[in-house]
C-alpha cells in the first residue's frame, strides 16, 4: 500500500502537490504555536488595516491583529471541521447509500425516503435548528453538519450502486454461493466509492464555508477564535483591503483544491484501470 | 417432459417453470418471461438452446441455477427439488452447478487480480488453507489454457479469450456438474469462439460435465449440442436430438429459423423461410399457440387452443397442433 502511494507520488504531480498543500497546512495547524509570529487574538488598534508588509505577511485586520498567525491557528478550527465532517459524512452516507441501493424495494424506499427529508430542508437553516436545539460548541457544530450532509453521500452511492449491481461479476458471485454481504462488501463497495471519494475532496472546502457560516451567525466557533471562513465573512466590510479576506480565502481554496487533487489521485489509486495510465 | 417415463441418468429435471417479472408490482404488465418449461437433462449432456433474443433463454437458464426466483414450478437436481432448499443447502448445491457468462469483461470484477478473483470460491465455501488453493489455482488455470503469469493481471491488461477462459475457470472451480452456458462465445470473435468452444466440449470429457447451451448463433449450438431445444416467446415449441432436429424439423418457427443458418455450400442453401411479423409482447402473448400471429401454417385450432409439447418420433418433441395426429400415432 504505501509502495503503491510511493508509485503514484512519482507519476502524478498533482496528486504529490495535493499532498504537499495539504501537509503543509496541518503542520502549521500542529505547530502554530511555534511558526505564527504572534498571537492569534493580540490586538493592536494602532496599526489597524495595514497592507502586507514584512512585519506582517498577510497585513492586519481591523483589530489590528496578524493575518498570517491567524490563518496559521485557525487552520485548527477549520480542518478539523472540515476532515471530520467529511469524514463521518462520507462514511455513513455510503454506507446508507450502499445499502439502500444494493437490497432495492421496500427498503430503499423506506431508507431514501428518510434521507430526502433532511434533504427537503435548507441544509443550513437544517444545521441552526439542531445546532441551536444542541447549544453551542464545535463538537455541535460538526455533527449538526454531518446530520445536514450525509444524505447527499447516501444518494450518490445509491445511484452507482444501482449500476453497479448489475454487472456479472456480481451475479458470478452469487452463483458461487456468496451471501449478501460478502456480495455488498467485496463486489459492489470497491467498484462504488470512486465517485464518493471524489465528491467527498471536494466537499471539504464547502464544509469548511458551512462552518463558518455557522460561525458567523453565532453558532459554532464565536469571534475572537481565528476561524478561516470567519475571517473571509469579516473581511466582507472592508471591501477595498483585499488582504483580509484574501488570505484566508487562499487558505480554504489551496486546501480544497489540495484534498481534490489527493482525492483524484486516491481513485485512481482505486481504479486499475487508471492506474496503468500514470 | 413426460412425467411417467423413467430416465435413466438423469440430472437436471425442470417441471412447469414459470418466471414473471411483475414489472409495476400490481399484476398489470406481468413479463411472463418464462411461461411453463419442463425438461430434463442427462448427466454428460449438452442441452443446446436456440431463439431470438427476448425469448426468455437467459431467464430460463438462470432460473435453472435458482440466479432468478421461479414464479411457479420447481427445478430438481438428483431428485432434490432446489426451490425448497435452506439457505446452507443451497450453498452447498451451488457448488455443483454454475454459470459462464456472455460478456467476458463484464463478468470478472475489475477491482481484483485475477489471482483473488479465483480465490473468491474456495474463500466463500470456507477453504483458507493457502497451499490447497495455491495448488487447486494452478491446476485450474492449465485446465483452461492459462499460464501462471496471468495471475497477477488485472482483468482489463487480459484479451476477451483470456477473460472468457478465467470465468470458465471460475466456474469450474468448486467442481460443478452442470454449468450453464450463456451466450458464453457470443461476445468473442470468431476464431476465439472456437477455441474456447472446443475448450468447452474437452472440460466436458475430462470433467464429465453437463451443460445447458445458450445461444442466439445457431451455428455454435448446432456444432456442440447433444440434443437442442427451440424456445419461442417463453415456451419450448421443439426439443429433440441435434440428429433428429437436423433430418427433420416439425415446428414452422424451427424450420424458419433453422433456414436461416448460412451454409457455405451453395447447393445447400435451402429456401429461406422468412417470417413477417414481429414477436408479439411478452407482458400479452396471443391466445392459443404463441407463433400463431406469424405461421405460414396457422389454422383455426392453433388460435384457441395452447399446443402441448408432444412426442412425435422418439425422443422428439413438438408444441403444434399440426402433429396432433402423429403423437397419437406415435404412442400406439
Amino acid at each position: 500500500m504505501i509502495r503503491s502511494i510511493i508509485k503514484l507520488m512519482k507519476s502524478n504531480y498533482l496528486f504529490t502537490l495535493g499532498c504537499f498543500i495539504c501537509l503543509c497546512w496541518i503542520l502549521a495547524a500542529i505547530f502554530a504555536d511555534f511558526i505564527a509570529p504572534y498571537g492569534p487574538i493580540t490586538q493592536d488598534l494602532s496599526i489597524r488595516l495595514n497592507s502586507p508588509s514584512l512585519e506582517h505577511l498577510f497585513g492586519t485586520d481591523n483589530f489590528g491583529r496578524d493575518i498570517f498567525s491567524r490563518v496559521i491557528y485557525g487552520g485548527r478550527y477549520s480542518l478539523l471541521a472540515g476532515c471530520v465532517t467529511v469524514l463521518l459524512a462520507g462514511t455513513i452516507g455510503s454506507i446508507y447509500g450502499a445499502i439502500a441501493g444494493y437490497l432495492g424495494g421496500v427498503v430503499d424506499d423506506i431508507m431514501m425516503r428518510l434521507s430526502e427529508m433532511i434533504l427537503s430542508f435548507p441544509s443550513l437553516i437544517l444545521a441552526m435548528c439542531i445546532n441551536a436545539a444542541l447549544g453551542s460548541s464545535l463538537f455541535n457544530t460538526m455533527f449538526a453538519l454531518v446530520i445536514v450532509a450525509w444524505p447527499t453521500y447516501a444518494r450518490l452511492m445509491r445511484s452507482v450502486v444501482l449500476t453497479v449491481k448489475e454487472n456479472e461479476y456480481v451475479e458470478a458471485a452469487r452463483a458461487l454461493g456468496a451471501s449478501k454481504w460478502r456480495v455488498l462488501i467485496t463486489e459492489i463497495i470497491p467498484n462504488s466509492v470512486g465517485s464518493v471519494l471524489i465528491m467527498a475532496t471536494t466537499d471539504l472546502g464547502n464544509q469548511i464555508l458551512m462552518f463558518s457560516t455557522l460561525s458567523f451567525l453565532g453558532l459554532g466557533s464565536a469571534p475572537p477564535t481565528p476561524e478561516w471562513g470567519m475571517m473571509v465573512s469579516d473581511g466582507v466590510n472592508y471591501f477595498n483591503k483585499f488582504w483580509v479576506a484574501g488570505f484566508p480565502g487562499l487558505a480554504i481554496l489551496t486546501m480544497a483544491v489540495g484534498s481534490n487533487f489527493i482525492g483524484d489521485g486516491l481513485r485512481d489509486l482505486m481504479d486499475p484501470k487508471l492506474r496503468k495510465e500514470f | 417432459m413426460v412425467k411417467s417415463k423413467k430416465v435413466d441418468n438423469l440430472l437436471l429435471r425442470a417441471e412447469n417453470v414459470k418466471i414473471y417479472f411483475d414489472q409495476r408490482g400490481n399484476g398489470k404488465n406481468v413479463v411472463k418471461a418464462v411461461d411453463g418449461i419442463s425438461i430434463d437433462i442427462m448427466r454428460n449432456e449438452i442441452f443446446g438452446i436456440v431463439g431470438e433474443s427476448g425469448c426468455g433463454k437467459s431467464t430460463f437458464g438462470r432460473g435453472l441455477i435458482n440466479l432468478l426466483p421461479l414464479t411457479e414450478g420447481t427445478v430438481y437436481i438428483d431428485d432434490k427439488d432446489t426451490t425448497q432448499l435452506s439457505k446452507e443447502e443451497m450453498k452447498d448445491m451451488r457448488k455443483r452447478m454454475q454459470i459462464i457468462f456472455q460478456d467476458p469483461s463484464a463478468c470478472l470484477n475489475p477491482r481484483r487480480k485475477v489471482k483473488e478473483i479465483l480465490m473468491e470460491p474456495f474463500k466463500i465455501h470456507g477453504i483458507h488453507d493457502k497451499d490447497v488453493i495455491n495448488d487447486r489455482i494452478i491446476e485450474l488455470m492449465e485446465l483452461v489454457g492459462l499460464a501462471k503469469y496471468h495471475l497477477n493481471r488485472y482483468p482489463h491488461e487480459l484479451s476477451g479469450g483470456q477473460k472468457q477462459r478465467i470465468g470458465i475457470a471460475r466456474a469450474l472451480a468448486l467442481e460443478p456438474e452442470f454449468i450453464v452456458c450463456d451466450e458464453a462465445v457470443s461476445a468473442l470473435d470468431v476464431s476465439v469462439q472456437a477455441q474456447v468452444l472446443n475448450l468447452l466440449s474437452d472440460l466436458k470429457e475430462k470433467l464429465g460435465l453437463t451443460y445447458f447451451f445458450i445461444s442466439h448463433n445457431l451455428n455454435v449450438v448446432y456444432q456442440i449440442s447433444d440434443r437442442v431445444g427451440v424456445m419461442y416467446l417463453g415456451k419450448m415449441v421443439e426439443v429433440a436430438p441435434y440428429n433428429s432436429l437436423y433430418n427433420k424439423r416439425y415446428h414452422p418457427y424451427t424450420e424458419a429459423l433453422l433456414s436461416a443458418i448460412p451454409q457455405v455450400d451453395k447447393d445447400e442453401q435451402k429456401q429461406r423461410i422468412i417470417l413477417k411479423g414481429e414477436v408479439p409482447s411478452p407482458t400479452n402473448p396471443p391466445p392459443g399457440c404463441s407463433f400463431h400471429t406469424r405461421c405460414p401454417k396457422k389454422f383455426s385450432k392453433c388460435v384457441t387452443e395452447i399446443p402441448l409439447l408432444l412426442e412425435v418420433e422418439k425422443d422428439h418433441f413438438v408444441a403444434c397442433h399440426l402433429y396432433d395426429s402423429f403423437h397419437e400415432i406415435h404412442n400406439r
